[in-house]
């Protein structure tokens, strides 16, 4: 728990609107902006409750980010009674991200759900009728991100983090043990063996951070693709998604009959929608070719988004596409909701079960708004990796590997100075700590359940 | 007949490690103190190994010795051997471990509290506590013949006697340790007035005769040449000692013992209390570590005036015949003469989170306890208690607030603070990594960190004080001196560094930062610039201070975290069931535990950092007065 320390956030929505406000709050607000805001004067120069034009700039590669306003407001008349920054980024999605990366490196953590408005309540500064609203927002946004959480732990990055961090306890279990139980005779780990671990770790540990480039995923884009079995209205959504005409509609089944792309920005997550030709047994080799390529294209989506008709229900042929799917993200779209009524609807979403199902009349234009925010939202969760590699998507899950990482570090240079092992321990420790702050375990039991399981030790 | 036999203000129930040092508080304290015991002969009793300290066990005698207690200079004036373990490992965990004459130490300790004022030792049982109509506060304590002793405070230390159970093999009686009579009767009163009591499980090896023993199969282990005492008020200590020694199991002794398992208590269900992980017994370690072919036995002396010797790491519940029948397989125990068998034992302990941090019950006005009785285990663990205890006992008399240490403070205050916030289910023992600031918690700085508080509590007298003073003083001006002094690249450090393959110097440096070269020691430094005649303990603490100084910052940044936490403090009358917005578990908890502060309430198992928010905002709301403004 840290609640007096310095934290930022971006404060309008993510991906759209044309400008970002990024906020930082605490004590070391102005020194944090120092290190990366260039302008014409220095930050301690600049009067509080200005605004000053300048450029983020990288400090160590010195490239620059944006071209920003930033907004210094000192203590105590601020939102939060904290010294507080405000940067207006204008680069997009991409860019903010670099900005916030820079901020979280440079001495700021992420803040959680609600917490400048905790803060400004705690400090003070809101009417106390604002508390009860703060308390379920936070409770809202544990459910919310518990739920993240949850996803996450099955996913290959919290298998990829618990692994790491198992790793650590065991080293900490190993030194521990022979600090204390030094006259058991239980194998000491050597230095060279916690070092060469060490190394390793930090290597796993930096390539992971290095997933953290969403601004590789935004500028590939995410790779959607429509799904369906013939006639259920493909060609209309990516139409919709893509607000032109591009692929033909006809009510006549099969008329797509090759893959047609087409880049968009859904919500500002760039995205290449693939409209596939639909999928059924047929003895028509053109047709059958374009199957062939919907299941390839299907194969390498990001996210499919699987097509049911309302008026026919699920038939046989979507069973058999559904189950090419399996463990694959999709969302499930009934559409033309216009032509069936709302029993038969719970019926299909009976039938499908637990994936997340959506329901759009393409036709009418209705329920795309809802499509796209669902993207948006998996996204944003870390719900679409790219190509199932293990990815960082999480700005504080970020801000903590790093963190590990450098904790690692300084684990390694106590290591190259000569310090005693004990030394060593302290920043193998914290790196564990923080990779248990995403994971949700604690350090403590699980070197002592470590120590006890592995070594017979005692009187 | 029930009788009145006297007025104190503070009662300890139990003479062993824990009550000894409560007593010795209270009294000192100006308290008018008795201390109970069933056997006066078993005050301060090692019915375990008789050795004090090891890793964090001898950080917690030397804060016992920072806040004015009596263990360090107890063990200093009758030790046999001394060491120090953990000696190439980093200052945070230096440890002093002595092999106490077990017999010496309890004379010595019995006679240190027989000479001291404001104390009487009785000899009885203690089988009912006596409270006040509602329960809810302390007036006396009752004794198996019918004695009445008024009290303001009692202090529970009854270590493994209430209503302690003896188990042999399949033969299993009524009995406390060391062959002492149980105390059946108290469990029974502390339910009464609506105490949660816990089974906890403990158990010993077997005694041996020295004379049936063959050294010259086992390894010796010597002591220390230079020995380092454990009390700051000890002046050098030069003595002889006396070895311990070395042997293993080997394959036979596991066949034994995997041959007979099925008549271990532990195996067929007869022990249903919870035993401590770190002690495994021997059937335990063959069973859990099938694949490792030996165990490490260490045989220590009991005493300068006994033959009996103490077998570490056999203890056993197997009955009897199997455990002579394993130790012959031992080389070195081959004609083996068994005088005290390895025996487990089961005991009635509390729910420590049942008790403040001051380790007073949270519904009980008076009533304390320490040591064993709130799930720990060691001897240096229930001092610890004992200390605390005893002080805030004498507190509560004189009506000051408590002492209670934090976790950045002491090992002791990562003791209790673990014990009453989290509570346990086997018996808890100390380790350096429980304690999360441990490069501060170090047991050569026991006294700058402590003695303070054992001042400002009454327990250290002026002229210890005063000596305190003096070395602090001595060491801060030689860090001062060092931090700006500086030495030339002369021919003379210039061979000094390459004889120490230590990187060359162009011009002048630091000698602090020198210092910091880990190939460079504070001794060394003499040849090459001219030191001050000082101490060991003032020596030691310049060179730690300088050489770490790094990692000390960065804990100390860490503690000052913790400390923002630890002072946001909760109400005690605070209603958890009514705070909208906390989760059920964490009402529960809360409710139960009543933490100090938010710092301690985060602690708790099943408190999220979710609830810790609400916690904090409710508690806002709490000091603007619960009203809008």
């Amino acid at each position: 728990m840290h609640f007096e320390d310095t934290i930022a956030a971006l404060s309008t929505p993510y991906g759209t609107g044309g400008i970002g406000v990024i906020r930082i709050s605490g004590e070391f607000a102005f020194s944090v902006a120092a290190k990366i805001f260039i302008s014409s004067q220095a930050m301690e120069d600049i009067a509080s409750h200005t605004v000053s034009y300048g450029k983020i700039v990288e400090p160590e590669s010195k490239e620059m980010i944006d071209e920003v306003l930033m907004l210094k407001m000192a203590k105590p008349n601020t939102f939060t009674r904290e010294d507080v920054v405000e940067i207006h980024c204008h680069g997009g999605i991409v860019v903010i991200n670099r900005v916030m990366e820079l901020i979280f490196k440079y001495g700021a953590r992420p803040a959680e759900a609600g917490e400048f408005t905790k803060r400004a309540f705690l400090n003070g500064r809101i009417d106390l009728s604002q508390a009860e609203a703060i308390i379920d927002l936070i409770n809202s946004k544990t459910v919310e991100s518990s739920k993240a959480a949850v996803s996450h732990l099955e996913g290959r990055l919290s298998g990829k983090l618990k692994s790491l961090r198992e790793e650590l306890v065991e080293l900490l279990a190993h030194i521990e043990v022979t600090v204390d139980y030094p006259e058991h005779d239980i194998e000491e780990i050597t230095g060279e063996k916690v070092y060469d671990s060490l190394r390793q770790i930090k290597s796993e540990l930096c390539n992971l951070a290095k997933t953290f480039e969403r601004g590789k995923l935004l500028r590939d884009g995410i790779n959607v693709v429509i799904a369906g079995k013939p006639n259920v209205g493909k060609s209309s959504l990516l139409n919709q998604l893509s607000g032109h005409t591009r692929a033909i509609v006809t009510d006549i089944p099969g008329t797509t009959r090759d893959i047609i792309e087409e880049y968009v920005n859904i919500k500002g997550i760039p995205a290449k929608i693939t409209d596939t030709a639909g999928i059924r047994a047929t003895e028509d080799v053109v047709e059958k070719i374009g199957v062939d390529k919907a299941y390839r294209a299907i194969d390498e989506a990001d996210l499919i988004i699987m097509l049911v008709a309302a008026d026919t229900g699920v038939m046989s042929e979507d069973r058999e596409i559904l189950k090419g799917m399996k463990g694959r993200k999709k969302i499930i779209l009934i559409n033309k909701t216009d032509l069936a009524d709302s029993s038969r609807i719970q019926e299909i979403r009976r039938e499908l079960g637990t994936d997340i199902i959506l329901e759009a009349s393409v036709f009418m234009d209705q329920g795309i708004e809802g499509l796209e925010t669902a993207i948006s939202e998996m996204f944003y969760r870390g719900d679409i990796a790219k190509n199932e590699e293990v990815l960082l998507t999480n700005a504080r899950h970020k801000s903590l590997v790093d963190k590990a990482a450098t904790a690692i570090d300084q684990a390694l240079g106590s290591f190259e100075t000569g310090m005693p092992l004990d030394m060593v321990t302290i920043d193998i420790k914290s790196s564990a700590d923080y990779i248990g702050q995403i994971t949700g375990e604690s350090i403590d039991e699980a070197v002592m359940h470590n120590i006890f399981s592995r070594f017979c030790i005692g009187k | 007949m029930d009788y009145f036999a006297g007025s104190y203000d503070v009662a300890v129930v139990g003479a062993g490690h824990a009550g000894c040092e409560a007593a010795l508080a209270a009294a000192r304290l100006g308290c008018r103190t008795i201390i109970f015991s069933i056997n006066l002969d078993s005050m301060a009793n090692m019915p375990c190994n008789p050795s004090i300290g090891g890793t964090a066990k001898g950080h917690l005698v030397r804060e016992i010795d920072a806040l004015g207690g009596q263990m360090g200079k107890t063990t200093d004036k009758t030790f046999i051997q001394s060491k120090i373990l953990n000696n190439s490992k980093g200052p945070a965990v230096y440890s002093l471990r002595a092999q106490v004459d077990r017999r010496r130490y309890q004379m010595e300790m019995k006679h240190t509290l027989e000479l001291q004022e404001n104390l009487d030792i009785r000899q009885a049982e203690v089988v009912e506590l006596l409270t006040d109509e509602n329960r809810t506060r302390i007036t006396g304590v009752k004794t198996h013949t019918g004695a009445i002793f008024e009290c303001k405070a009692i202090v529970l230390t009854t270590g493994t006697y209430l209503q302690g159970r003896i188990i042999i093999g399949d033969v299993s009686y009524s009995g406390g340790p060391d062959g002492i009579f149980p105390a059946n009767r108290l469990s029974a009163s502390l339910l009464d007035l609506g105490i949660t009591l816990l089974r906890f499980k403990t158990g010993t090896p077997a005694r041996l005769s020295r004379r049936s023993l063959d050294f010259s199969k086992m390894t010796e282990q010597p002591g220390d040449e230079v020995i380092v005492p454990f009390s700051f008020d000890t002046e050098n200590i030069e003595k002889d000692q006396v070895s311990c020694w070395l042997t293993y199991t080997n394959k036979d002794t596991h066949e034994v013992i995997r041959k007979n398992l099925h008549r271990s208590p532990l195996y067929s269900g007869n022990i249903t209390g919870i035993g401590p992980r770190y002690c495994p017994s021997i059937e335990d370690k063959v069973v859990r570590f099938a694949d490792k072919e030996n165990h490490q036995v260490f045989v220590e002396p009991m005493g300068l005036e006994t033959e009996e010797m103490y077998l570490q790491g056999m203890s056993s519940s197997l009955p009897e015949d199997v455990q002579i029948d394993f130790m012959k397989t031992i080389p070195g125990l081959e004609n083996v003469k068994v005088m005290r068998s390895a025996y487990a034992i089961e005991y009635d302990g509390i729910d420590a989170t049942q008790l403040n941090l001051s380790l007073e019950f949270k519904n009980i006005d008076g009533l304390f306890s320490a040591g064993q009785i709130n799930g720990s285990s060691g001897y240096e663990e229930a001092a610890a208690q004992g200390i605390i205890a005893g002080i805030n006992a004498a507190m509560k008399i004189k009506e000051v607030k408590p002492l209670i240490l934090d976790r950045s403070q002491a090992y002791i205050g990562v003791l209790i603070d673990d014990l009453v916030t989290k509570g346990t289910r086997e018996p808890y023992r100390m380790m350096t990594s429980r304690a999360e600031y441990r490069l501060l918690l170090r047991q050569d700085n026991a006294d700058l960190r402590l003695t303070p508080l054992g001042k400002e509590a009454g327990l250290i007298s002026p002229e210890r004080y005063e000596r305190f003073l003096e070395k602090k003083e001595l060491i801060q001006q030689e860090v001062a001196r060092l931090n700006s002094s500086y030495l030339p690249p002369s021919e003379e450090v210039i061979k000094y560094l390459e004889k120490r393959d230590s990187t060359p110097i162009k011009s002048g440096i630091n000698v602090a930062e020198l210092l910091r070269r880990p190939e460079i020691s504070y001794e060394s430094l003499a040849e090459v610039m001219e030191l001050p005649q000082l101490p060991r303990s003032v020596r030691e603490q310049v060179e730690i201070s300088i050489k770490y100084e790094g990692y000390i910052k960065r804990q100390m940044q860490q503690v000052e975290q913790y400390k923002k936490l630890e002072g946001r403090k909760l109400p005690k009358a605070m209603d958890y069931s009514g705070i909208q917005g906390l989760r059920l578990e964490a009402r529960q908890k809360l409710s139960q535990i009543k933490p100090d502060s938010i710092g301690q309430a985060s602690r708790i198992t099943g408190v999220s950092p979710a609830d810790i928010s609400v916690l904090l905002i409710h508690l806002e709301q709490i000091n603007r007065g619960g009203a809008p403004k």
